[in-house]
């Protein structure tokens, strides 16, 4: 008798929820929070154009590009913006339940791409942010001087002992830098048979205070980064030249043996974002600036103590012809 | 661990011979030339049979393909759609409502709020201690994000009570119920924080929903655990008397048992609540929001300023709710008469509602949001700090990590990464027949070989490592703290605020001096997880101590024994139950901060789970990290725990056991 009154109570709690979802079940993207993107979610603010969700990706240089946009999105066009400190493949699932709107700098995935874009469709490319981007294996300029043939990576091998630390053990260290980072690193090691061992740095400021340390202390280091940095301007880098990139040799991620492409940045935001985004959405499309502008503001935030929104501030005040050409009429 | 032990104490009663062996080899014959077996094996096999690590594993593309089916099918399969997507839904939902509530009132009013609500649980003081407490997030810099985080919390905590409390109240009615979840929440209370992440991406992807899950998973076991020991406690007179006076069990419930249970029920409340804050934090790792996600940030950037405000909101958050509950809880449920004169109930509410009211009233006069010029920016100087500090120290801190490293560590890595697998294992199986008997055995052979099976093994052997080391560490400076607390008044008297404040600290915010020191490596995690167990263990051993039988210690000082004979042979002897306690909890919070330690730098295990959720071709193996990890937990907990229950001529109470469910 009991029993039979809880199953009636849970049948009927069970039909008032499904009817709330129209009986088709739910979907992952049914939910209060994320069914308008930019409708004024936050209700604390009273935002004339809604709530940009911007995801975060952890690099100094990926920060300038999305301060910059959130920037301008808050002055000039008086929307909300919300950051989500997120790694680069999960801010992709953000886009599948609402809780990311745009990723400012993608470096390739091309994966990703095929899985949200064409499979899911719930993500579009959103153009080129303008910078060009490549991913490589460098060494502090004297060592080059110093071991002439070393930047050639056959050579690595006979070079080992120099890169060996307490961490790398009996092999030669390769410093990586935050666990999310893009990286065949692993596979190369394997692939080229080198005698190397992956080093988690765990961090972009991991990588640049070890290459800082190289070049003023002389020690050898050889290390993963990237292009476009504000460090090439203080710090001499050489790149070792791994086997040159050909199309699609980088197909298969266990299979990889050869360097990484230059790669064409570009913006990614989900569907929902482009179709309900108005003037925010064209904002971000527009968004186009060279390596030397988000190395100057990613500079101010690493090296000039300032917050991202006041390094954004400085650029926007100092190139009010660059942005106004991004800025939807 | 017993072959080590000394000769018996001097009061100690003789134990009676075994009856069998008459004439019995001494007891350290067999653990030596096990030893030297071991080692002879070790010398003869080294580099066979060792299963070294391969990305591609079996098992984790089993488990890439599992994701791979659960993301095609997240619209289309039943499960789905009608149950996990609603859970996500309704979990998702309370969220909002939380925060929009806590957002309503403005944070001048959310100030007065929390005024009130200290005043009505603990008088002015508590109400003093909540209203700078909320203030201070409005300082420094971070109200909305504390204001996220606090409703995160309240999220999972109202679901963890409601789901909880109720199980824990049954479960201490029925032994067989709590037979049953005994060894489920054994294994909750070890998985370390980490591990539950990818399968929480995995079913309820990222955001505050699934932040949310796996805070309720983490805080759950101690609203049930102390639920239950809440109603075992409970007087049987008291439920008799009322059963004989013709209550029904409903009314015995409410009326009898829940009442007197009120202030161990106080502290499930409590507990729940301290777990679950410490868990947010690591949640932010899956999108969840508020302070952990400035952690995150400056941990990303290994930039102290950045996230040292963000874990000290976190800290005052913790000591706020903290000192309320306890204080809510240890307050009298009816007013005492007699005695010195109490405020009476009706001004007591209505001081509340002033505060409320003053909170709301200020609330519109002052700006909706927290004012920029009352903010402490420190960002700038404590960066300087900490460069000054890793620039001028950093001879002292490089030379004790290479030692630490090149001494204890890659030795000890060699060994266990170089013997083969099955030496290994047989090892683990002699050392946990030895501490805990057959079944204990049984569970280390299983635990290992599982590993070995699931692709991990070298991973596995790298952060037992980490964890023997810092554990031998943590050991060490515990004990000598300890004793020293024990010993010398004084120094308790001295340490102890300090270790309280330590024990409510989420366990991430040590990770913040470490990195700052050390930068990310192996030796970081190490110092962090020290400094995260070292305060439990000195208050373990120093309990130990000082419960021991006077009488004993008034013998041996009249038998003219030296103080060092005091300590070595009476006091560290009979506190042995304690001690092993300690290490039990030592063991298992070493090995949950080793595994977090995968963010900045420690390898092994914690680094797959990291690396697991940030790279989808990695997703497989870092799941499989996660089942490890508790696995790897599970091997240590009985081994330790199984010392603990080994019979021996001093039956170790039960009260220290239960006293660690509590902790």
């Amino acid at each position: 008798m009991r029993i039979a009154s809880r199953i009636r109570l849970l049948a009927g709690l069970l039909t008032v929820g499904l009817a709330a979802a129209g009986c088709g079940g739910a979907t992952v993207d049914t939910g209060t929070s994320s069914a308008q993107p930019s409708a004024g979610a936050g209700s604390s603010a009273p935002a004339a154009g809604g709530t940009v969700k911007i995801a975060i990706n952890p690099w100094a240089g990926y920060e300038a590009s999305a301060a910059v946009i959130a920037h301008l999105l808050e002055d000039k066009l008086g929307y909300t913006v919300e950051k989500k400190e997120l790694a680069e493949q999960v801010s992709w699932e953000g886009f599948e339940n609402g809780d990311v709107d745009v990723i400012v700098e993608n470096w390739g995935h091309e994966d990703l791409k095929k899985s949200f874009i064409e499979e899911k469709k719930v993500a579009l490319e959103a153009g080129s942010t303008g910078n060009k981007g490549v991913i490589g294996w460098y060494i502090p300029k004297w060592m080059a001087d110093k071991y002439p043939d070393i930047t050639d990576y056959k050579n690595l091998n006979k070079y080992a002992g120099l890169f060996k630390t307490s961490e790398s053990g009996d092999k030669g260290q390769l410093l990586f830098g935050d666990p999310s980072y893009v990286s065949n690193e692993e596979a190369l090691i394997k692939n080229l048979k080198l005698n190397y061992k992956v080093v988690v740095g765990g961090s972009e400021a991991a990588l640049i205070e070890s290459a800082t340390q190289a070049q003023q202390q002389k020690k050898p280091l050889l290390f993963y980064f990237w292009d476009p940095h504000w460090l090439f301007n203080r710090v001499e880098l050489t790149r070792i030249n791994l086997p040159p990139y050909t199309e699609g040799c980088d197909a298969d991620p266990k299979k990889v043996a050869c360097d990484y492409a230059e790669l064409d940045l570009d913006k990614i935001v989900s569907k929902r974002f482009a179709d309900t985004g108005g003037k925010a959405y064209e904002l971000v499309k527009n968004f186009k600036w060279t390596n030397e502008d988000q190395n100057s503001v990613a500079n101010d935030i690493t090296n000039n103590g300032m917050s991202a929104e006041e390094a954004a501030k400085k650029w926007v005040d100092a190139n009010p012809t660059v942005w106004a050409a991004w800025i939807p009429k | 661990m017993t072959s080590q032990a000394p000769p018996a104490a001097p009061v100690q009663a003789v134990p009676p011979a075994a009856p069998r062996a008459a004439v019995r080899p001494p007891r350290w014959v067999v653990p030596v030339a096990g030893i030297v077996a071991a080692v002879a094996v070790y010398l003869a096999f080294r580099g066979a049979a060792t299963l070294p690590h391969d990305d591609d594993a079996a098992p984790f593309r089993f488990v890439n393909d599992v994701r791979a089916w659960v993301d095609a099918n997240r619209n289309q399969s039943p499960v789905f759609l009608f149950f996990v997507n609603y859970v996500r839904l309704f979990i998702g939902g309370l969220y909002d409502t939380f925060l929009l509530a806590l957002q309503a009132p403005g944070w001048a009013g959310l100030i007065g709020i929390a005024a009130a609500l200290g005043w009505l649980a603990g008088g002015w003081r508590i109400g003093l201690l909540s209203a700078l407490g909320f203030a201070s997030f409005g300082v420094l810099g971070l109200w909305e994000a504390s204001v996220a985080t606090l409703a995160l919390v309240l999220t999972a905590v109202l679901l963890s009570l409601v789901i909880g409390l109720p199980l824990g109240i049954w479960a201490g009615h029925s032994p067989r119920l709590r037979r049953l979840l005994s060894p489920v929440l054994d294994v909750m209370q070890i998985m370390p924080t980490f591990a539950y992440l990818a399968p929480m991406v995995l079913f309820f992807q990222i955001g505050p929903a699934s932040g949310a899950v796996a805070t309720l998973i983490y805080s759950i076991p101690p609203a049930i655990r102390i639920a239950a020991l809440a109603m075992e406690q409970v007087s049987p007179t008291a439920v008799e008397a009322s059963v004989s006076l013709g209550a029904t069990r409903r009314q015995t419930l409410f009326k009898v048992e829940l009442p007197m249970a009120r202030a161990t029920l106080g502290l499930a409340v409590n507990q729940t609540i301290m777990m679950a804050l410490s868990m947010v934090v690591i949640a932010a790792l899956i999108a969840a929001p508020g302070l952990g996600s400035d952690i995150i940030r400056g941990l990303t950037r290994a930039n102290v300023g950045l996230m040292l405000p963000a874990g000290i909101a976190i800290v005052i958050m913790a000591i706020v709710l903290d000192r309320m509950t306890m204080s809510a809880a240890a307050r009298p449920p009816y007013p005492v008469t007699g005695g010195r004169a109490r405020i009476g109930p009706r001004l007591r509410w209505a001081v509340a509602a002033v505060l409320v009211a003053a909170g709301l009233a200020l609330g519109r006069v002052l700006p909706a949001e927290f004012p920029e010029e009352w903010v402490l920016r420190f960002a700038a100087p404590v960066n300087e700090a900490v460069n000054w500090a890793k620039f001028s120290w950093y001879g002292v801190t490089d030379a004790i990590r290479n030692l630490t490293t090149e001494v204890l560590l890659n030795p000890l890595q060699a060994v266990l990464t170089g013997a083969p697998w099955w030496l290994v294992t047989a090892v683990a199986i002699a050392v946990a027949w030895r501490t805990g008997g057959l079944r204990t055995a049984v569970v280390a052979a299983g635990c290992l070989s599982a590993v070995a099976l699931i692709g991990l093994w070298q991973h596995t052997m790298e952060t037992l490592t980490t964890v023997l080391v810092a554990v031998a560490l943590t050991l060490l400076i515990g004990l000598l703290l300890g004793v020293a607390a024990a010993r010398s008044p004084r120094f308790a008297a001295v340490q102890r605020p300090l270790l309280d404040a330590a024990q409510t600290m989420p366990a991430f915010v040590y990770l913040l001096p470490a990195l700052a020191l050390f930068g990310a490596t192996r030796f970081t995690a190490i110092f962090a997880s020290v400094i995260y167990a070292v305060p439990p263990v000195i208050r373990l051993v120093e309990d130990g101590i000082r419960n021991v039988s006077p009488a004993a210690v008034e013998a041996a000082l009249s038998c003219g024994s030296t103080e060092r004979q005091l300590l070595w042979k009476v006091r560290l002897p009979l506190a042995r139950p304690a001690i092993r306690l300690a290490a039990n909890q030592g063991i298992v919070m070493t090995l949950a901060m080793v595994v977090v330690g995968g963010l900045v730098g420690a390898g092994g295990l914690g680094y797959d789970v990291v690396s697991g959720f940030s790279q989808r071709t990695d997703f497989g193996m870092g799941f499989a990290a996660g089942v490890a990890t508790v696995l790897l937990g599970i091997l240590l907990d009985r081994i330790t725990q199984g010392a603990d229950r080994r019979p021996s001529p001093r039956t170790s109470d039960r009260t220290t056991t239960r006293k660690k469910r509590i902790a």
